[in-house]
């Protein structure tokens, strides 16, 4: 297939996957306040920017961290690449450079999405949002579905679902560093019914409650950690991404393996989470942890677009 | 809403008689429409507008930063062409193809019918479409024109006359599919009860005809080339890949090595065999033409003259689509095939002769003046509804160029019923039948009937407020 269209595909799926992910941060943030009460409502927008890796760019627009400020931020302001209205905007437009490549049924429902998404944003208003929230996820679920059913499972699929379970990956790291390291230090908060709450946040984040509960029964942060890295069946594990986007990868390479840079380097990502497990990974900082896996994921995805969707200094087959 | 006051005025109207009454073949559809609740044309109107939308069916203004994106208007009654005339249509665009083929490959070549004194020499090679980088061509199976979309319009006598050629990148055949797929929708039953002609084998017939004129052994492959996202016939280019299963590239997507033209693939570059481009001349090699061309594939014209790749249209086709040059299509079928034209040309006035031209100057009031190589509805001046400083800065603009201008009488283009907001109204029509050159000559039974929707108004042009409907090509058998 094209590089450019390769290259497309894998943004359009890992786009989605990003404003399905702000989706459900702030629906679950929006929730966990109400258990937690007005006094400490106040400080708990802040991680929702800070998830997104956004902080800086927040500054330059925003003074604090109120409810208002935030959810404009990460719902509908442009110049935030990665607010929902922006991410949506970007898979829309790279889908519609795609558009013969997918099939109909994909790409009007993404349009659809769009639309939609526009439409509210000329609102502007942030309140009463719920249902929106919960529109974008159930969008985006609809499409991940119909690129299972209605795509043939090729390479387009392959890179769709590589940058998915890229983002995915990036994403569920991310909400596990900033959740632990505000979470922890708070001792006061420990074994309290508080703790419970927010760790139990935390897995909705990642859509994770329910699937966690069958495996760990009780919300414990080390089990939290344990069930969000190192889950090889959990669909939003870091672990589990790793293993389908190898999948992916090795399928798009065929046996050009052994040339493609982007393989290796996958495989040091999956050796990284082989090669230890919870207890090392709290003992030796779960912050620190959770860098280094961000680092690789990072060489992962430049390694990609050198492989694939670089098009200059190409040889013919 | 119905046909319970709909006035043809003196109109040649394409469904309905002058005392008012359908005609018959149109009846079932009439009937249909008449049956209706009050206001359920109205909701199946809005409904096949936005199912145009959300299907992203859109052409993007130019000129608008925002890159707004409207959908062409769509309009759900259809235009009817009766069989008996479809038959007689389709024998006029074959003939008028096949002369045209005949006379861009004679142009290129020998030249016999400038020798001949039969088109002038000089209007010829003085046309801005004539390349003289084609000198020589040949290209496969001596096929030049693969795609054609001609402009019909019916006129107040109630024959259809030619109005335009469009040999390069004609666009619209994506609307006459999607109106199709939507119109099916609309009123099934009057579509079963007419036996209205398929269209939606257009995308088979259109890989035949490309794969036909490959020099490649074995399969080819084809492929469609786009200027890109921000081109306003873009959904079209993305829809004719995708009813072909073919890849859409961009100028950027292809890379010339050795005279031959590759895509740059996730897996290195792939060989072109055949490229239906939608770039127009000018820009498809920067190498050759303008050299500012960020859309083109430097070197590819060096690839296609050695014959290692295909293209559809092939360059230089223009020369025959030049509005001057048209004026000379009878005397050019006449030349070739030793037939009279089937369709008769709109008169035309060739202001690049003195004495035309000073017919054109004395009676701007009453002509269409046209520019010779613009499209779109742009560069004209229609008489009757002109002003005077419009009239004199056409006249000022002629006498500085008089080879880029021509002009023809005005025509009463035929009328259809169409949804307006006080009701069923009469609104004027052309007709643009597509044409495929490849081991045949195939013509869609079917088109893209364009609506001039402002009352009054004679230009139906997408970019100056047309429209668009289904057009019904009714079986053999259908007489008017």
């Amino acid at each position: 297939m094209l590089s450019r269209v390769a290259s497309s595909i894998y943004w359009m799926s890992r786009y989605l996957e990003r404003a399905e992910n702000v989706a459900r941060f702030i629906a679950v943030n929006v929730h966990l306040m109400l258990d937690l009460g007005l006094a400490r409502a106040d400080t708990q927008w802040e991680p929702l920017v800070i998830t997104s890796g956004d902080g800086a760019d927040f500054h330059k627009r925003y003074k604090e961290f109120t409810e208002k400020n935030v959810l404009h931020f990460l719902t509908f302001d442009e110049k935030n690449p990665n607010s929902i209205v922006s991410c949506i905007n970007a898979a829309r437009e790279n889908a519609r450079t795609v558009r013969e490549s997918i099939s109909s049924e994909m790409w009007e429902k993404i349009n659809e999405l769009y639309h939609h998404v526009q439409k509210h944003s000329k609102r502007k208003r942030v309140s009463d949002l719920e249902s929106f929230y919960a529109y974008i996820r159930t969008a985006s679920h609809l499409i991940t579905g119909l690129s299972e059913n209605t795509l043939s499972h090729d390479e387009s699929w392959h890179f769709a679902r590589l940058g998915r379970m890229l983002e995915r990956a990036d994403k569920t790291a991310r909400i596990l560093d900033v959740k632990y390291f505000l979470l922890l230090p708070k001792l006061e908060y420990v074994d309290s019914p508080y703790d419970a709450v927010e760790w139990g946040a935390v897995l909705k984040s990642a859509n994770a409650f329910d699937m966690y509960r069958k495996c760990f029964h009780r919300i414990d942060y080390h089990d939290v950690a344990e069930f969000l890295i190192f889950s090889l069946e959990f669909p939003r594990a870091m672990a589990f991404c790793v293993r389908s986007a190898m999948k992916s990868l090795k399928a798009v390479t065929g046996e050009n393996e052994a040339f493609v840079p982007a393989v290796k380097e996958m495989e040091t990502l999956s050796k990284m989470l082989a090669s230890t497990n919870v207890e090392k990974v709290l003992a030796a900082g779960l912050h620190e942890f959770i860098d280094v896996f961000q680092f690789n994921l990072n060489v992962v995805d430049q390694s990609i677009f050198r492989s694939f969707f670089d098009n200059t200094n190409q040889h013919v087959v | 809403m119905n046909f319970d006051d709909y006035d043809t005025k003196d109109f040649f109207d394409e469904l309905v008689k002058p005392d008012g009454k359908p005609r018959s073949l149109a009846l079932p559809l009439v009937e249909q429409i008449n049956a209706l609740p009050p206001k359920e044309l109205l909701r199946m109107q809005k409904a096949s507008e936005l199912a145009l939308y959300q299907q992203g069916i859109t052409f993007s203004v130019y000129g608008d930063k925002k890159g707004t994106e409207k959908i062409m208007p769509f309009d759900i009654i259809p235009r009817i062409v009766p069989g008996n005339e479809w038959v007689v249509l389709e024998r006029g665009l074959k003939q008028r193809i096949t002369a045209l083929n005949m006379f861009i490959h004679d142009i290129y070549n020998e030249q016999k019918i400038l020798k001949d004194k039969v088109v002038p020499k000089e209007l010829i090679l003085s046309s801005a479409c004539y390349l003289k980088q084609c000198k020589g061509l040949s290209p496969p199976k001596g096929i030049w024109i693969h795609i054609t979309g001609t402009d019909l319009v019916r006129h107040s006598d109630g024959k259809y006359y030619v109005l335009e050629d469009n040999l390069r990148c004609p666009s619209g055949i994506s609307y006459v599919l999607q109106n199709r797929a939507i119109q099916k929708r609309t009123f099934p039953k009057a579509f079963d009860a007419m036996k209205v002609c398929p269209v939606s084998d257009y995308g088979d017939h259109l890989y035949d005809t490309l794969r036909y004129v490959s020099s490649a052994k074995g399969n080819p492959n084809v492929i469609v080339l786009t200027p890109g996202v921000y081109n306003s016939a873009y959904y079209e280019h993305t829809f004719l890949a995708q009813q072909m299963g073919v890849t859409l590239a961009e100028g950027s997507d292809l890379t010339v090595v050795d005279d031959m033209v590759y895509l740059r693939t996730t897996k290195g570059l792939q060989k072109v065999d055949v490229i239906y481009r939608r770039i127009d001349d000018d820009f498809i090699d920067p190498k050759v033409f303008r050299k500012d061309s960020m859309l083109g594939v430097p070197g590819i014209m060096e690839a296609y003259r050695k014959g290692n790749v295909t293209l559809a249209n092939a360059p230089g086709t223009g020369v025959a689509d030049d509005k001057a040059v048209y004026a000379y299509v009878p005397q050019i079928i006449k030349y070739y095939l030793g037939e009279d034209a089937i369709i008769p040309n709109v008169p035309t006035y060739v202001c690049w002769d003195k004495k035309q031209c000073q017919y054109v100057l004395d009676n701007l009031k009453s002509l269409v003046v046209k520019a010779v190589n613009l499209s779109g509805g742009y560069g004209m001046l229609i008489g009757p509804q002109s002003t005077a400083p419009q009239r004199k800065e056409f006249a000022s603009l002629i006498k500085q160029n008089p080879r880029d201008y021509i002009a023809q009488p005005t025509l009463s283009l035929s009328r259809t019923p169409t949804i307006c907001l006080k009701g069923i109204e009469g609104r004027h029509v052309d007709f643009r039948p597509y044409i495929l050159y490849g081991e045949h000559v195939f013509v869609l039974p079917g088109g893209l009937t364009r609506v001039a929707l402002t009352k009054g108004s004679l230009v139906v042009n997408s970019s100056q407020g047309g429209g668009s409907k289904d057009t019904w090509v009714l079986g053999e058998g259908a007489h008017a």
